[in-house]
């Protein structure tokens, strides 16, 4: 028999190691095992790790900073609840409506990405890390000034710009509904965001990123991060294969942003701000740039942690802090890793320093 | 598989020069200003399709900067370069890759954390034609184009004895090994001239030795042209068909081996005047 790559092997690892999390908390929230405060955190939990392995590809496969990842989110949220909630009686079947809902929010997501990186990933440079911040307010602010309503004539949008508009300015007919409210945000969601679907979204993040990571595409942008003059003497066209990873990790960003806006009855803009785009940075610098199974962990981990932390109640984001602090120091401390490694046989990562 | 790609080998299959025959690379005034300064001028030189030729000359002649040209790292100002009787004018430099030059660096540049077999498939980006769909859900076509990479991966590995590293990240390999590498890299492309940035600096003399039996195997294997610049005069002479001298931009001499050793102005370039008696 044909032995295993080991990059097929890790990946295996990857995806076994999250069905089996998924089956164990899901035997434990059956049997009651689990506070309310952590069941209410599972599907933001699911939501997280997807963000950070999608930002992983555009900043740990791709090599290029992105600081406005959930602005991709937060697009796909808000039009992931105005595509669930539009649909509530077309389509009564909820798992499915959930699905259109996640695929219309990865597409407007990635529209967004390709609008985005269509003039960036042109430069060489860290243009992608200031127009991704910029990227990031500026949905913050437009969704803030939006009004979506929807009614038996269809979807009624107007932007608030001058401030003096309220949900009225939608004239919306009998029976209609305002989904979005400017700065209230979506209120009164129905939500159907489930664990499983959750799970399932991981999982499909997992198969995209590593698939794409694994195939020529992810081939040549690895190649592009390692060297890009190289990269381009070798003939692989530079801005596609940037665009591809960049609109990829967008629209997985997105399709986690509608589930996440459909786990709760009001969302506001706001929720999408910097400091967001900072955690899931921080996710993947802490699981390691281009370690998937570094991502989904380090995301589990510090979305747990504040709940965990509760009993330090004001010291909380200190402890949390601190603890970040540590972790940081011992996984780059390379006895550390080295003494770890022998006891549980991790597969070793080049950190390319030899070369150097 | 092998038998396909590596025809006879015999060293003595081709003509001293091929020239006569259209030649595979033609610059023609070929020229660049760096502001005020002429870092190429009036570059004239015709290579064969199956010839290997160098560029020598003294430190700062230009030489490395006429590869720049040649590739499209820098629009030249004056002058065109014509790739089989094509002229790349207005090519970026991976449109140069694919119309069929391929070149290696002076300071090694690998894909360090990439394996060796992926900085091989990597090159051979231009001959793999599935797309992102196939790649993310596995189709069919995924699979027997990655197997045909893989194959003739391996079967350019074994054509340098480098079989046993490919699964080796590139970063890791010792220094003649990384040489190497690069240079099956380019010739995964699938060039039809290889350009070759000092390929024996930093090397003794045994794997000097080796490199000049390794690219005359190139040659001879692939049939294709190799255009090298170097300062190891033992590996120019014994290697090379022709020999272009470069000095201040300018070409000062052009010839056989022989005829470039005896050359006045070459002396002089390298050596400087001779003193009055």
């Amino acid at each position: 028999m044909k032995r295993l790559k080991k990059h097929t092997r890790t990946d295996l690892i990857t995806y076994l190691g999250v069905a089996a999390a998924f089956l164990a908390i899901s035997a434990l929230r059956n049997n009651g095992a689990l506070s309310r405060s952590l069941t209410g955190q599972l599907v933001p939990i699911c939501c997280y790790m997807s963000m950070a392995v999608s930002l992983n590809l555009t900043v740990g496969i791709l090599g290029e900073l992105s600081l406005g990842h959930a602005g991709f989110m937060s697009v796909g949220a808000f039009s992931g609840i105005v595509a669930a909630m539009s649909l509530q009686t077309a389509v009564p079947f909820v798992p499915l409506r959930l699905a259109i809902a996640m695929a219309v929010g990865a597409a407007a997501a990635a529209i967004a990405g390709a609008v985005v990186g269509m003039p960036v990933l042109r430069l060489r440079g860290d243009y992608l890390a200031i127009v991704t911040l910029a990227f990031g307010e500026i949905i913050k602010e437009l969704i803030n000034c939006l009004l979506v309503g929807y009614d038996a004539k269809g979807l009624h949008v107007v932007f608030n710009l001058t401030g003096g508009k309220t949900v009225e300015d939608l004239r919306l007919g009998e029976g209609g509904v305002a989904l979005i409210k400017g700065a209230q945000g979506a209120t009164a969601t129905a939500t159907i965001a489930t664990f499983t679907a959750g799970f399932v979204l991981v999982m499909i993040t997992l198969a995209v990123v590593l698939n794409l990571k694994h195939s020529r595409a992810g081939r040549a942008v690895m190649a592009l991060r390692d060297n890009a003059i190289a990269a381009e003497s070798i003939g692989l066209n530079v801005t596609k294969y940037k665009m591809m990873a960049f609109v990829t990790s967008a629209a997985l960003a997105g399709a986690a942003g509608a589930l996440y806006g459909l786990n709760f009855s009001s969302l506001q803009a706001t929720k999408f701000n910097f400091n967001t785009s900072i955690l899931i940075l921080v996710f993947v610098v802490l699981g390691g740039l281009g370690n998937i199974w570094g991502s989904l962990i380090a995301a589990a981990a510090l979305t747990v942690l504040p709940e965990l932390l509760r009993a330090f109640s004001d010291y909380r984001m200190l402890v949390y802090a601190i603890v970040l602090i540590l972790v940081m120091l011992a996984t780059n401390n390379a006895g550390f890793t080295a003494f770890l490694r022998r006891f549980l046989r991790w597969p070793g990562r080049s950190t390319g320093k030899e070369a150097a | 598989m092998l038998s396909k790609l590596v025809p006879m080998h015999s060293p003595n299959m081709l003509p001293d020069r091929d020239i006569d025959k259209s030649p595979i690379l033609e610059c023609v005034n070929l020229g660049i200003n760096f502001g005020g300064l002429a870092a190429v001028e009036d570059f004239n030189i015709a290579v064969g399709r199956t010839e290997i030729s160098a560029l020598i000359g003294p430190n700062g002649a230009g030489k490395t900067t006429v590869f720049n040209l040649l590739t499209k790292v820098y629009q030249p100002t004056k002058g065109s370069i014509l790739l089989d009787g094509v002229d790349t004018h207005g090519m970026t430099t991976a449109q140069v890759n694919r119309a069929g030059i391929a070149r290696t660096f002076q300071n090694i540049r690998l894909f360090n954390d990439l394996t060796v077999e992926e900085n091989i498939t990597v090159a051979m980006d231009n001959q793999l034609h599935y797309n992102m769909w196939s790649g993310i859900f596995r189709l069919p076509r995924f699979w027997r184009e990655e197997k045909v990479a893989h194959e003739r991966a391996l079967e350019l590995l074994s054509l340098f004895s480098m079989e046993g590293l490919a699964n080796v990240k590139a970063g890791s390999l010792p220094y003649g090994a990384q040489r190497r590498l690069e240079i099956i890299r380019a010739l995964a492309t699938n060039p039809s001239l290889l350009l070759l940035d000092e390929p024996a600096a930093g090397m003794n003399p045994s794997e000097t030795a080796e490199l000049m039996e390794n690219i005359r195997k190139i040659r001879d294997t692939f049939q294709i042209a190799v255009l090298l610049i170097e300062h190891d005069m033992s590996l120019v002479m014994n290697i090379c068909e022709v020999v272009g001298v470069l000095n201040f931009g300018r070409i000062i001499a052009k010839g056989t081996p022989e005829e470039i050793q005896s050359n006045p102005a070459v002396i002089e370039a390298y050596l400087g005047k001779k003193k009055e008696a």
